[in-house]
C-alpha cells in the first residue's frame, strides 16, 4: 500500500516539539510542527494552517453577481482563479451553459495571463534562492535580493515575464490584481486594438525567456541529480482537470484521478457532481480541511494537484514548445524526475512555457476583438466551477435562491487538495535531513523547501519574500526550552 | 449691464441670483464645495455637513444658506477639509463601505469624494453593522448596511416619484432607513425600477439587481475625472446665460 499516513505520536508529551512558524516565502501564514523522540527521530510531523478565512460563511446572503469579485480577495497571487472559477460555477446560476467565443477567450487569456505571472513569481522570486544557492546557503543572500546580485539576468527575466502577465490581466480585467472583467454569463470587456498589439509586442521575447526557465530547472536537476530525484520524494495519487481529448486545459476539463502507477481511478468525470467523487475531513489542529477520493476513503484517499499532476497526467500538452518538454520531462532519469517533488518547479516552468505560447495562440485570434461578451439562458439554482489554478485543481460551488441571494458555497481551493501531500513531504525531509541533529536556521529550510515546491496558497496574505521572522524552540519533555532560534 | 450681486468664495468673486444658496452660486459660477446629500434637483437638505463653510466667521452649511452680497465664505481651507475628512472617515466607520468587493466601486460618491479629500485611513474603529439585505424585491436589491442617512431617496421618491417608498426612522445611532410596507420588504412598496428613487442613491445601498460588474473598470463614472471636476460640469449655469 503506497498510503503514508500520517503519524500521530501515541505519547506526544513525551517528544520534544519544535515549530517553524510562520513558514517564509509561501502565500500566507502557516506553521510546521515536528515531534522528535529521545534519539531525535521524528515521530510526528504537521502542516498547519492557521488562518481562519470563512468566505463560505460570509459571502452567504451576498447576491451572486459580487461573488466573483468578492472571493477573489482570497488571494493576491491567484486572484484570477477564484474570480474565473467563481463565475463559471455562476454561468450555470444565470443559465450561460455556453459562452460568446468572446467571452471564453477573454476569460482564457486572463487565466494563462495569470498562470504565467503566478509561476514566475514563484519560480523566480520565492524558490529560486533556494535552488539556485542552495537550501542550506547563507541566509542573507537567500532571497530575491541574492538572485538579482548574483544572476541578474535571471531576476530581471523573472520580474519581466511576471509583470507581463500582470499586463495580460490588466486588460483583460482591468486591473493587474483583483479586476472584475469576468461576470457571470460572460465578460464586461474585450480587447482593443491597441491592447492587442501591445501584448503581442513582447509575447516572444516571454516565449523565450520561458524556454529558458525550462532549461535553468533542468540544469538544476543535472547538477545535483541525487537531491532533485529523492528530496521529499512520495508516491502520490493525482487528480486533475484534462480537456475531451486528454490534452492539458487548465481552463475547463473533466476530471482525472489516476493511481501513483499510472492506472486510472477515473477519467472524464463532469465536475458538476464532484461530491460524488471527493469528500473532505476536518482535523482539529488545521482550518485546512483533507480532501479525498471517495472510493478509497478518507485514509487512503489523499492526492496531489497542481503543475506536477497535470504535466506528468495530461496526455499531451497542445502547445508545441510545452509539449516538447513535457516530454523530455517525461524522459528525463529514467521518468524519476517527474516522480519528484522538485519535478514540481520544472513542471511550473513547462507550465509557464504552455501559457505563454497560448497567450501568443489566443492573441492572433480575432475573437478577442468581438463585440459579443455575455450569453444567458434558464436560471438554475446551483452552480459548480473549476477550473485549474496554478497550484492546481480549484473548486466553486454555490447554491443562489430564488431572491439571488447566496444560500451555500463550498470551495476547495488547490492547496487543499495538496494537504496531506504537503504533510507527508514534510515528514520525509524532516526524517532525512534533521534526525539526530542541532537545529540551524538551514536544515529548518529544508521543511520549508519542501512545502514551498508545492507552491501553498495558505491564504489571501500578502506574502513576504525571504525575510519573514521564524522563531523556532525545541522544548524538553517537561516544556523547558532545550533550544531556540530566532530570525527577523 | 446690471450689476450682480455677489459674495466672496476663497477670496474670488462668485455672482448670484436672487434665491440662490452658496453651493448653487458657487457650482453655476465653476466653484466646487465638496458636498453629499446636496443633489441639484432636490430640496436641499442640510444633513451631511460635508458643504460646511465658514460664512462671515460661521460654520455653516453652504447647500442651505442662501447667498447674500457682501458675505465672505471661506470653504478651501485645511481646517475644512480637514473637518470633511474626519465625516467621510465617521460615514465609513458607520456602515460596511468594502469597497473592494462592492459593485458601487467607481461610481460611488462617497468613495469618490474620499479620494477627492485625501482620506488615506480609516481613522475610527468600524461598527460593522450586520442588516439584513432586503433583495425581496425582483428587480432592485437593498443593502442596508451601506446607508449613510442621506434621504436622498426619501427625497427623489417624494418630489419626483410622488410616492412615499423610503423614510428614515430611530434617532442619533440608531436611526436607519426603512421602506413604507407593513411587511418591511421592498417588493411590497410601490417602487418601480426606473424611479428616480432607484437611480439617486449617491452609495450602494439601492441597487439595480443583475448589474453588477457589468461596467468595466476604466469606464466607470469616477475613472475618468474625479468627483469635484464632474459635479461643476454637471451643475447647472444659469449666470452664462446672462453673461452678455
Amino acid at each position: 500500500m503506497i498510503t503514508l499516513p500520517l503519524e500521530t505520536a501515541a505519547h506526544p508529551e513525551q517528544l520534544r516539539r519544535v515549530v517553524i512558524e510562520p513558514l517564509s516565502r509561501v502565500e500566507g501564514h502557516g506553521k510546521v510542527t515536528l515531534l522528535l523522540d529521545e534519539d531525535g527521530h521524528v515521530q510526528q510531523a504537521r502542516l498547519h494552517i492557521v488562518e481562519f478565512r470563512a468566505f463560505e460563511k460570509f459571502i452567504q446572503g451576498r447576491p451572486y453577481w459580487e461573488v466573483p469579485v468578492m472571493v477573489q480577495r482570497l488571494c493576491g497571487i491567484c486572484p484570477v482563479s477564484h474570480h474565473l472559477a467563481a463565475c463559471k460555477a455562476l454561468d450555470q446560476v444565470v443559465g450561460a451553459t455556453t459562452l460568446t467565443p468572446t467571452a471564453e477567450k477573454i476569460r482564457r487569456l486572463m487565466h494563462y495571463g495569470q498562470i504565467l505571472q503566478s509561476h514566475a513569481l514563484h519560480f523566480f522570486h520565492l524558490s529560486s534562492p533556494d535552488l539556485l544557492f542552495g537550501f542550506g546557503s547563507d541566509l542573507a543572500r537567500r532571497n530575491i535580493v541574492g538572485v538579482a546580485a548574483a544572476y541578474p539576468d535571471v531576476a530581471r527575466q523573472g520580474v519581466l515575464l511576471r509583470r507581463y502577465g500582470q499586463e495580460v490581466i490588466r486588460h483583460t480585467a482591468g486591473k493587474r490584481i483583483h479586476g472584475t472583467g469576468s461576470v457571470p454569463g460572460g465578460v464586461n470587456k474585450s480587447l482593443t486594438a491597441a491592447e492587442r498589439d501591445e501584448l503581442q509586442k513582447d509575447i516572444y521575447q516571454m516565449i523565450a525567456w520561458s524556454r529558458d526557465a525550462v532549461r535553468l530547472v533542468r540544469q538544476l536537476f543535472e547538477q545535483d541529480l541525487e537531491t532533485c530525484r529523492s528530496f521529499g520524494t512520495f508516491a502520490a495519487r493525482t487528480l486533475s482537470l484534462v480537456r475531451a481529448d486528454g490534452a492539458m486545459d487548465l481552463y475547463h476539463g473533466g476530471l482525472r484521478a489516476k493511481h501513483a502507477d499510472g492506472g486510472t481511478i477515473f477519467d472524464h468525470v463532469d465536475y458538476g457532481h464532484y461530491w460524488e467523487q471527493i469528500s473532505e475531513e476536518v482535523k482539529a489542529w488545521s482550518y485546512m480541511k483533507f480532501p479525498y477520493l471517495r472510493a478509497l476513503g478518507h485514509e487512503d484517499g489523499w492526492y496531489r494537484v497542481g503543475p506536477l499532476t497535470r504535466v506528468t497526467r495530461c496526455d499531451f500538452i497542445p502547445t508545441p514548445l510545452a509539449d516538447r518538454e513535457r516530454r523530455e520531462f517525461m524522459a528525463f532519469d529514467d521518468g524519476r524526475a517527474a516522480q519528484s517533488t522538485l519535478g514540481f518547479h520544472w513542471a511550473r516552468m513547462i507550465e509557464m512555457l504552455h501559457a505563454a505560447e497560448a497567450i501568443k495562440d489566443l492573441l492572433h485570434d480575432g475573437d478577442l476583438l468581438g463585440t459579443d461578451l455575455m450569453a444567458g439562458g434558464k436560471r438554475q439554482a446551483r452552480g459548480v466551477g473549476v477550473i485549474e489554478a496554478p497550484r492546481g485543481t480549484l473548486i466553486h460551488h454555490y447554491r443562489v435562491d430564488e431572491s439571488d441571494q447566496v444560500v451555500r458555497a463550498n470551495l476547495i481551493v488547490s492547496t487543499t487538495h495538496n494537504n496531506h501531500a504537503m504533510n507527508i513531504a514534510i515528514r520525509e525531509v524532516a526524517r532525512k535531513y534533521l534526525d539526530g541533529r542541532t537545529l540551524t536556521e538551514g536544515l529548518l529550510n529544508h521543511i520549508e523547501v519542501a512545502v514551498r515546491a508545492f507552491d501553498p496558497c495558505l491564504s489571501c496574505a500578502t506574502h513576504a519574500v525571504g525575510r519573514m521572522p521564524l522563531s523556532v524552540q525545541l522544548l524538553e519533555a517537561d516544556g523547558s526550552v532545550a533550544d531556540a532560534l530566532v530570525r527577523g | 449691464m446690471n450689476e450682480r450681486p455677489s459674495f466672496l468664495l476663497d477670496g474670488a468673486e462668485v455672482p448670484f441670483e436672487p434665491g440662490q444658496t452658496v453651493m448653487q452660486a458657487a457650482l453655476a459660477a465653476g466653484r466646487y464645495i465638496p458636498h453629499l446629500c446636496y443633489h441639484p434637483e432636490f430640496t436641499p437638505h442640510g444633513s451631511c455637513k460635508l458643504c460646511t463653510a465658514r460664512v462671515n466667521g460661521r460654520l455653516m452649511a453652504a447647500c442651505t444658506t442662501p447667498a447674500e452680497s457682501a458675505t465672505e465664505v471661506d470653504s478651501e481651507t485645511e481646517e475644512l477639509n480637514d473637518l470633511r475628512r474626519t465625516l467621510v472617515q465617521m460615514l465609513f466607520a458607520e456602515g460596511n463601505h468594502f469597497c473592494p468587493s462592492c459593485e458601487k466601486s467607481g461610481n460611488c460618491v462617497l468613495q469618490a469624494l474620499g479620494y477627492d479629500l485625501g482620506v488615506m485611513t480609516a481613522g475610527f474603529r468600524h461598527f460593522f453593522p450586520d442588516r439584513p439585505v432586503d433583495a425581496s424585491h425582483p428587480e432592485i436589491l437593498l443593502d442596508f448596511n451601506r446607508c449613510i442617512l442621506c434621504e436622498l431617496c426619501v427625497r427623489a421618491a417624494r418630489e419626483v416619484d410622488g410616492k412615499h417608498v423610503f423614510s428614515l426612522a430611530g434617532r442619533g445611532l440608531g436611526k436607519h432607513l426603512i421602506v413604507n410596507a407593513e411587511s418591511g420588504r421592498l417588493a411590497d412598496t410601490e417602487v418601480k425600477i426606473n424611479d428616480k428613487a432607484v437611480e439617486v442613491c449617491p452609495v450602494g445601498v439601492i441597487l439595480r439587481k443583475r448589474i453588477g460588474f457589468a461596467t468595466p473598470i476604466g469606464a466607470r463614472r469616477y475613472d475618468e475625472s474625479p468627483i469635484s471636476a464632474q459635479a461643476l460640469a454637471d451643475a447647472p449655469r444659469p449666470l452664462e446665460r446672462s453673461h452678455d
